[in-house]
C-alpha cells in the first residue's frame, strides 16, 4: 500500500508534464512514451486503489488532510468513498486509452502532450478533492487544457466550438462559485467555529448557520449548483456546447469528453449538491423538474441523435439520452436506481468512449464522418465491424452488455421509488429504449450493411494501436453486462449511505419557509 | 443434478458460439462440426434431462437453483433456473429442432463466404433460446429474450449486402423492440411491487393477494406485448415475413419453431400473472393474428412467405389457445407446430436450394418426381398443419378448438362464440392455403423448364433432418403424457400449504364436453379447405385468376397484407423520423439559436459599450492630452536651444522680478 | 587723498559682471563666452573678498573666493572639452549653430 497514493495519482500527470516540457520538441515519440508511461502508472495506481478499498465502510478512504490557505482555512483535504473511486478508475483507464489514441497526433505533440497530462491531473483532481475549494481549482485547472485542446488541434470549427465550451462552462462555474460562497460563509467549521469549505462539514446539516438556514437561501443556492452541474451534464437545454465540442475535438480528446467530463457533473450533484441540501432536492418542483429534464434529455437526446447526419454528432446526442437515464435513476433516491445510476456512468464512460474511437478509427481513413457516406463496410473490415456491433450492442442496452444492467437498475429505481411517483416519468422515459434501438441500428445498416461502397474497397482493417485501444473496453463492456458487481460491490455502501442520508435528512426546514 | 445438465445444455452452445467467433474460419472445414455437434450433445443431455424430469411424471414437478446475482441494499436480485415438465419439453424441442437444423445447414450453406459465422450465430441464438426457457425470473427471461432477438437480427441481416435484408432485419429488431418496452414496462411494475422477479415469488404475491387488481391486469397486459412481439402478434406481426429474408434453415429455426413460440411460452410460464380481463384480450388478439395472417396467405405466391404468415396465423392459434384457458392445448400445439413448421420450412429450404434459389412459386410446379423426399416429408407436415385426422397437428389444434367452444360454452359470451368462429374458419383456411403451395410446387407441369431440369434431390444432411422431423411430425400428438404432464398452473399452486391440493382440481375440464363438436367441425373445415385447393389448383377446375380478377379489391387488400406496412411506415416510422428530424432542426436552431443569439447579443453589447469607451470616455482623456499638447506646441517655441537666449531669458525674468518686488515694495 | 572705499570695489565689480554678463549673451564664439563667465566669476570674487575686508573682518570671504577660482579652474576644463567636443562635432565653435536642444 503506497502512502499518500491519491496525491500521487493526482500530481503524477503533473511531473509527466513537466518532463514532457523538458523534452526537446523533435523527440516526439519520447514525449508520447513518456506521458503514456506516467498515465500507465496511473492505472497501476488506481488498481492500487481498487485492490486496497474496502467497501464495507462508508467513511472517506485514503484521506490526506493538510493545512493549504489558513486564514481562509482552506484545506488540501483529499479521500475517496465509493461514488469517487469510480470514477477514479474510470478517468485512469480512459486517459492511458486516450494517450494511445493520440499516437497519430502530429501537431505541436510537446504542447498537446502536456496540456493533456495537465487535464488528466485536474479531472482526477476534481473526483478526489473533499474541500470545496480545491475542488473548485481542479475544476477550473480542468478547464484550460480542454479549451486549448480543442482550440487548437480540433477541426475546421474549433475556435467556434472550443470558445462556446469554454464560455457555457464558465458560466456553470460562476453560479457554483456563488454558491460555493455562500455555503462558506454560512457553514461552521464544528471545531474551531469558523467558516470552513470542507464538504463534509458541508454535509452534517447541524453545521448550517446564518441565511443558510433560510429555505428560500437553500434552493437558490441548490438552483445555482444544479445550473452549475447541469452545464457538464449536460442537461437539455444547457446541452448545445456538447455536440461541437464534440464534433470538433479530436477522437481522444472526444473520449475524454464524453467519458469523463460529462461525468463531473452528475459527480458533482452527487457529491455536492444531493447531500449538502437534500431539502432542497427533495423540494418536489426542484424533483420533478428535475425528473422532467431527466426524461427530456432522454427522448429528446435520442429523437435528436436519430436526425444527424455526422457520426460523432450522433453519438454526442447519444451521450445526452444516456446521461438523462443518470439523472432519472439518481432522482427516485433508492438504492437500485443510485446504484444504477452510478454504474450507468461508468458504462457510459466505457461505451461513449468506445463509440468516439470507432468513429475515430473511420474518420482517419475516410477523412469525413458522414453516415450516409460509407456503407458495406462490414464486408470490408470485418473485425472492425464485429468491435462496432459491440460497441453498438451495448449502447442500446443489449442484456449481457454493460449499459443494460445500468439502465435497467436506474428504471427499476426511478420507477420503484417510494418516496416520489415517478412512475409516468419512466415510462415515458423508456421510449428512449426503443429510440436508441431505432438510431443505433439504423446507423448500423447505414455504415456497415449494404453493398459495399467502391470508395473504400482499399479501407484498411483497424490496426494493432487502435485494437489496443478498443479491446479492453469492449472486454469490460462483456465482463461488466455479465458481471456488474466488480463495479456495484464498490458503490454499494456508499451509495446507499448517501440514498439514506438523503431520505432522512430533516425535512423540518421544509416548515421555515 | 438435473440443474447441472440443464446448466451445461445452456453454456455449450455460448463455448462453440465464442470459439466459432473468433478461431472459426481456422478451424477445419471452418468449423461447421463443433457447433453442430455440440447441438447434438445438447439434444443428448435434453433427452436425458426430459427422462430424469418425466420419469417423477409430477404435474408439479418443479427444480430451482438460483444465487445472488447482485445485491444492493435491500434489494436482492436472484438469477437462476427453473426446471419443470414445460421447460424440459422446451429444451427438448429447442436442441432437437436446433441440432437437425444445424445439420441441415451444412448442405444449405455450404459454399457461402461467411459460413463460420453462421454457425456461430446459430450458436449463439442456441444459447439464448435455451436460456430463455429455463431461467426463473422476469429480468432473466427479459435479459434472453432480447438476446434471441440480437440473434435474431444477426441471422435475418446475414446477406446483409442486400438492401432488404438490412432492412428485414432492423425492422425485426425494431418492431420486437416496441413489445419489449411493454415487457419492460411490465417488470418495471411488476418489481415495484412486488420486489422481486422471481417467479415463484411473484405468483406467491398473486397467489397472497398482495398483487391484484388493475394493476395486475395492467401488469399482465404489459408482459404479453413481449409476447406480441416476439410472437409476431397482430399489430405486432409485420416483421415476421420480412424476417424471411434470412437463410431458410434459420427461418425454420428461428421464425418458426422456436423463437417466435417463445411469446407463447412466456404467456405460458406466466400464466397465473394474467387476469380475466388479460385473457380476454390476449385471447382476442390471437384470434386476429390467426384469422389475419391466414386470410393474407392464401394469396402469396412466395413459398416462404406463405409458411411464414402461416407460422403467424398458427402462432394466433396458440395464444388464443393460452387466452381461452386451453393452457395444455396452446402449448402443445407449440411443440406440434415446432416439429411441423421446421419440417415445411426446411422442405422448402430444400425446394429452394434445388431450384436455386428461387422462391416464386409460379416458376415451380410438378417438383415431386425431382425431390421425392422432400415431396412426400412436405406432404405430412402438410396434412400436419392442416388438421388431418392422424398426425400431431391434428390432435394439437383439435385441443385449441375444443378450448375455444368450451370456453364459449362455459361463459355463453358472444366474444367467445366469435373466437371459436373464427378459428374453426382459420382452420378451413390453413388447410386450403397449404395445400394451394404443396400443389403449385409439387404436382402440375414444371412451369419454368430450365429451373425444372436442373433441380436435384438435396444432399443426406438435408434429407436426414427432414425425415427425423417428418417422423416427430408423425407421432409428436400420440400419448397423454403432454395433457397429463403439463398442466395449467393456478395460484394455489404458489401459495403456501393447505391450498396446495385445491390446485389440482383446477383441469381443463370444461373442454371435454366441447371436444366431439370440434373434432367433427374441424375435421369438415379441413377437408373443404383441401377439397377447395385441390378443385382450383390440383383438378384445375377453377382459375384461380378468375377469382383475384373478380374480386380484385379483396384481392389487393390481400396481397398488399391488408396495409400494415404501408400504414406502420406512414404513421410510426415516418412519424418519429419527422419528429426527429423536427427536434434536431429545434436543437439545432432554437436551442443552439438561443445560445448562439446571446452570444451575438454580447459581441453587440461589447461592441456598444467598446464604441462608447472610444468616443466618450477615452475621448476625454485624448482632449485632455490634446490641449496640453496645444500647450507644449505653443510654448517650445521659446525652447530656442541656444544658451545664450536662454541666460537673456534668466536676466530679463530677474530683473522683472526685480521689478516686481520693487514696485510691491 | 580719497580713500579707497567698499564702494570702489563694488562698482569695478558690478562692471566686470556687466561686461561679462555683455560677453556670454552677446559673443557667438563659445571661447568668448567662457571668458565671459571667468568675468563674472571674479566680479563675484571680488565682491567676496571686498565683504570680507570692509564687512565682516575674518577670511571666509576670501576662502570662498579661493573655492570660486578653483570651481572656476575645473568648470573651464570641462567646458573647454566640451566647446572642443562641439567643435569636433560641428567643425565650429559658433553657438548659434549649437542648437539642438531647440523645442
Amino acid at each position: 500500500m503506497i502512502p499518500n497514493i491519491l496525491s500521487f495519482i493526482v500530481f503524477l500527470p503533473v511531473v509527466g508534464m513537466f518532463i514532457v516540457l523538458l523534452l526537446p520538441r523533435e523527440k516526439k515519440t519520447a514525449i508520447k512514451v513518456v506521458s503514456a508511461v506516467f498515465t500507465g502508472l496511473q492505472i497501476v495506481l488506481a488498481w492500487q486503489i481498487y485492490v486496497n478499498f474496502d467497501t464495507n465502510t462508508t467513511s472517506m478512504q485514503f484521506v490526506e488532510q493538510v493545512k493549504w490557505i489558513e486564514s481562509f482555512n482552506i484545506w488540501y483535504f483529499v479521500g475517496i468513498d465509493g461514488l469517487s473511486v469510480s470514477m477514479v478508475l474510470l478517468t485512469a483507464l480512459l486517459s492511458f486509452i486516450a494517450i494511445i489514441a493520440s499516437w497519430n497526433i502530429d501537431k505541436a505533440v510537446k504542447a498537446y502532450f502536456a496540456l493533456f497530462l495537465l487535464l488528466d491531473a485536474g479531472m482526477m483532481g476534481v473526483f478526489v478533492a473533499l474541500d470545496f475549494f480545491l475542488f473548485y481549482i481542479f475544476w477550473e485547472v480542468m478547464l484550460l487544457p480542454m479549451y486549448f485542446l480543442i482550440g487548437i488541434w480540433g477541426g475546421p470549427r474549433r475556435e467556434y466550438a472550443a470558445i462556446k465550451f469554454f464560455l457555457y462552462t464558465l458560466l456553470g462555474s460562476v453560479l457554483m462559485l456563488l454558491a460555493l460562497l455562500v455555503l462558506y460563509f454560512n457553514v461552521k467549521d464544528p471545531v474551531t467555529g469558523g467558516h470552513t469549505f470542507n464538504m463534509l462539514h458541508m454535509m452534517d446539516q447541524a453545521n448550517h448557520t446564518g441565511i443558510l438556514n433560510q429555505f428560500n437561501i437553500r434552493l437558490l443556492v441548490y438552483a445555482a449548483l444544479f445550473i452549475g452541474f447541469a452545464i457538464k451534464v449536460p442537461i437539455f437545454p444547457f446541452h448545445t456546447w456538447l455536440p461541437d465540442a464534440h464534433v470538433e475535438a479530436p477522437t481522444p480528446i472526444s473520449v475524454i469528453l464524453a467519458g469523463v467530463l460529462l461525468k463531473m457533473g452528475t459527480y458533482g450533484m452527487l457529491r455536492i449538491s444531493f447531500p449538502i441540501l437534500p431539502d432542497a432536492m427533495k423540494w418536489e418542483p426542484f424533483l420533478y423538474g428535475f425528473v422532467t429534464l431527466a426524461v427530456i434529455n432522454i427522448v429528446y437526446g435520442s429523437l435528436c441523435a436519430m436526425a444527424q447526419s455526422d457520426l460523432k454528432k450522433l453519438v454526442a446526442y447519444s451521450s445526452i439520452g444516456h446521461m438523462g437515464v443518470v439523472l432519472l435513476g439518481m432522482a427516485g433516491l433508492t438504492s437500485l436506481g443510485m446504484n444504477g445510476a452510478v454504474l450507468q456512468m461508468f458504462n457510459h464512460g466505457i461505451v461513449s468512449g468506445m463509440l468516439f474511437l470507432l468513429v475515430g478509427v473511420i474518420y482517419d481513413r475516410a477523412h469525413h464522418r458522414e453516415i450516409d457516406g460509407f456503407g458495406g463496410l462490414a464486408s470490408q473490415m470485418p473485425i472492425y465491424t464485429g468491435i462496432a456491433s459491440l460497441a453498438f450492442f451495448a449502447n442500446l442496452g443489449l442484456p449481457g452488455l454493460n449499459n443494460f444492467i445500468s439502465e435497467a437498475f436506474s428504471f427499476l429505481g426511478a420507477f420503484g421509488s417510494e418516496a416520489f411517483n415517478l412512475k409516468v416519468f419512466t415510462i415515458i422515459g423508456t421510449l428512449g429504449i426503443i429510440l436508441t434501438a431505432g438510431y443505433m441500428l439504423w446507423t448500423l445498416q447505414r455504415v456497415f450493411f449494404g453493398p459495399l461502397n467502391p470508395k473504400y474497397v482499399n479501407m484498411p482493417e483497424v490496426n494493432t494501436r487502435e485494437l489496443i485501444t478498443l479491446v479492453p473496453l469492449g472486454v469490460l463492456v462483456i465482463v461488466l453486462g455479465v458481471y456488474p458487481n466488480l463495479v456495484l460491490n464498490l458503490l454499494e455502501v456508499s451509495l446507499n449511505n448517501l440514498v439514506q442520508t438523503v431520505l432522512n435528512a430533516p425535512s423540518v426546514l421544509l416548515g421555515m419557509q | 443434478m438435473i440443474v447441472d445438465y440443464v446448466v451445461w445444455i445452456i453454456l455449450l452452445p455460448l463455448i462453440s458460439f465464442t470459439i466459432q467467433i473468433f478461431f472459426g474460419k481456422r478451424l477445419p472445414r471452418q468449423g461447421d462440426w463443433l457447433p453442430t455437434s455440440v447441438m447434438f450433445v445438447d439434444l443428448l443431455l435434453a433427452l436425458i434431462v426430459a427422462g430424469k424430469v418425466f420419469s417423477a411424471y409430477d404435474p408439479d414437478f418443479r427444480i430451482a437453483r438460483s444465487f445472488e446475482w447482485v445485491v444492493l441494499g435491500t434489494t436482492t436480485i436472484k438469477f437462476g433456473l427453473l426446471i419443470d415438465n414445460l421447460t424440459a419439453v422446451m429444451l427438448f424441442i429447442v436442441t432437437l429442432v436446433s441440432s437437425l437444423v444445424h445439420l441441415f445447414s451444412i448442405g444449405y450453406m455450404h459454399g457461402d463466404p461467411r459460413y463460420s459465422r453462421y454457425f456461430a450465430y446459430l450458436s449463439l441464438f442456441s444459447f439464448s433460446m435455451l436460456g430463455l426457457v429455463s431461467v426463473d425470473n422476469f429480468l432473466g427471461i427479459y435479459m434472453f429474450w432480447e438476446l434471441v432477438g440480437v440473434s435474431s437480427f444477426l441471422l435475418i441481416g446475414f446477406w446483409f449486402e442486400k438492401h432488404s435484408a438490412s432492412n428485414a432485419a432492423k425492422k425485426a429488431f425494431l418492431v420486437n423492440r416496441v413489445g419489449d418496452v411493454g415487457m419492460f414496462i411490465g417488470i418495471l411494475l411488476i418489481f415495484a411491487i412486488t420486489h422481486t422477479f422471481n417467479f415463484d415469488e411473484v405468483f406467491g404475491k398473486i397467489a397472497s393477494g398482495e398483487f391484484a387488481g388493475a394493476l395486475l391486469t395492467a401488469a399482465g397486459i404489459l408482459i404479453f406485448c413481449g409476447a406480441v412481439g416476439k410472437s409476431a402478434q397482430f399489430p405486432l406481426h409485420v416483421w415476421l415475413p420480412d424476417a424471411m429474408e434470412g437463410p431458410t434453415p434459420v427461418s425454420a429455426l428461428i421464425h418458426a419453431a422456436t423463437m417466435v413460440a417463445a411469446g407463447v411460452y412466456l404467456v405460458g410460464r406466466t400464466f397465473v400473472l394474467y387476469t380475466e380481463t388479460a385473457l380476454l384480450i390476449i385471447a382476442g388478439i390471437g384470434t386476429i393474428t390467426a384469422f389475419i395472417a391466414a386470410t393474407i396467405a392464401v394469396v402469396q405466391m412466395d413459398i416462404k412467405k406463405v409458411l411464414a404468415y402461416s407460422t403467424i396465423s398458427q402462432l394466433g392459434y396458440m395464444i388464443a389457445a393460452l387466452g381461452v384457458g386451453g393452457y395444455n392445448a396452446g402449448l402443445f400445439h407449440l411443440m406440434t407446430h415446432a416439429f411441423f413448421k421446421a419440417l415445411l420450412f426446411l422442405g422448402a429450404g430444400s425446394v429452394i436450394h434445388a431450384m436455386h434459389h428461387e422462391q416464386d412459386m409460379r416458376q415451380m410446379g410438378g417438383l415431386r418426381h425431382k425431390l421425392p423426399i422432400t415431396f412426400v416429408t412436405f406432404l405430412i407436415a402438410t396434412m400436419a398443419i392442416s388438421g388431418v385426422p392422424g398426425l400431431s397437428g391434428f390432435f394439437s389444434k383439435d385441443a385449441i378448438l375444443a378450448a375455444a367452444l368450451g370456453k364459449a360454452m362455459e361463459t355463453g359470451t358472444l366474444y367467445h362464440y366469435l373466437i371459436f368462429a373464427t378459428l374453426i374458419f382459420t382452420a378451413g383456411l390453413t388447410a386450403f392455403y397449404m395445400f394451394r403451395a404443396l400443389f403449385l410446387t409439387f404436382y402440375g407441369t414444371p412451369r419454368n423448364q430450365e429451373k425444372y431440369d436442373h433441380a436435384h434431390e438435396s444432399p443426406s444432411t438435408m434429407t436426414i433432418p427432414l425425415i427425423a422431423l417428418a417422423l416427430f411430425t408423425v407421432i409428436g400428438g400420440y400419448g397423454s403424457w403432454f395433457e397429463e404432464l403439463i398442466r395449467k398452473p393456478s395460484l394455489a399452486m404458489f401459495s403456501t400449504g393447505a391450498a396446495q391440493e385445491a390446485a389440482h382440481a383446477a383441469a381443463e375440464g370444461a373442454a371435454h364436453g366441447a371436444h366431439t363438436i370440434a373434432m367433427v367441425l374441424s375435421i369438415l373445415f379441413a377437408f373443404a379447405g383441401i377439397f377447395i385447393a385441390a378443385l382450383y389448383y390440383y383438378w384445375n377446375k377453377y382459375s384461380a385468376e378468375a377469382v383475384s380478377e373478380k374480386f380484385a379489391a379483396l384481392y389487393r387488400f390481400l396481397w398488399n397484407k391488408w396495409y400494415f406496412d404501408e400504414l406502420y411506415q406512414a404513421t410510426a416510422v415516418r412519424g418519429t423520423l419527422l419528429l426527429s428530424r423536427a427536434m434536431g432542426w429545434f436543437d439545432l436552431k432554437v436551442i443552439d439559436g438561443i445560445v448562439n443569439g446571446t452570444a451575438r447579443m454580447t459581441t453587440l453589447l461589447s461592441f456598444g459599450s467598446g464604441t462608447t469607451d472610444n468616443r466618450v470616455v477615452d475621448g476625454l482623456v485624448n482632449w485632455v492630452a490634446r490641449i496640453v499638447g496645444w500647450f507644449g506646441a505653443t510654448l517650445r517655441e521659446i525652447q530656442t536651444g541656444k544658451v545664450q537666449a536662454y541666460i537673456l531669458m534668466a536676466l530679463g525674468a530677474f530683473i522683472l522680478l526685480y521689478v516686481i518686488q520693487l514696485a510691491m515694495v | 587723498m580719497m580713500a579707497v572705499g567698499l564702494h570702489h570695489f563694488l562698482v569695478l565689480s558690478a562692471l566686470l559682471f556687466v561686461l561679462g554678463l555683455l560677453a556670454v549673451i552677446t559673443k557667438k564664439n563659445a571661447v568668448t563666452v567662457l571668458m565671459g563667465i571667468e568675468l563674472i566669476l571674479n566680479a563675484a570674487n571680488i565682491n567676496f573678498i571686498a565683504f570680507s575686508r570692509y564687512v565682516d573682518t575674518d577670511l571666509d570671504g576670501q576662502l570662498f573666493a579661493l573655492f570660486v577660482i578653483i570651481t572656476a579652474a575645473a568648470a573651464a576644463a570641462v567646458a573647454l572639452a566640451i566647446v572642443l567636443n562641439i567643435y569636433k562635432q560641428m567643425r565650429s565653435v559658433n553657438l548659434d549653430e549649437a542648437d539642438t536642444l531647440a523645442g
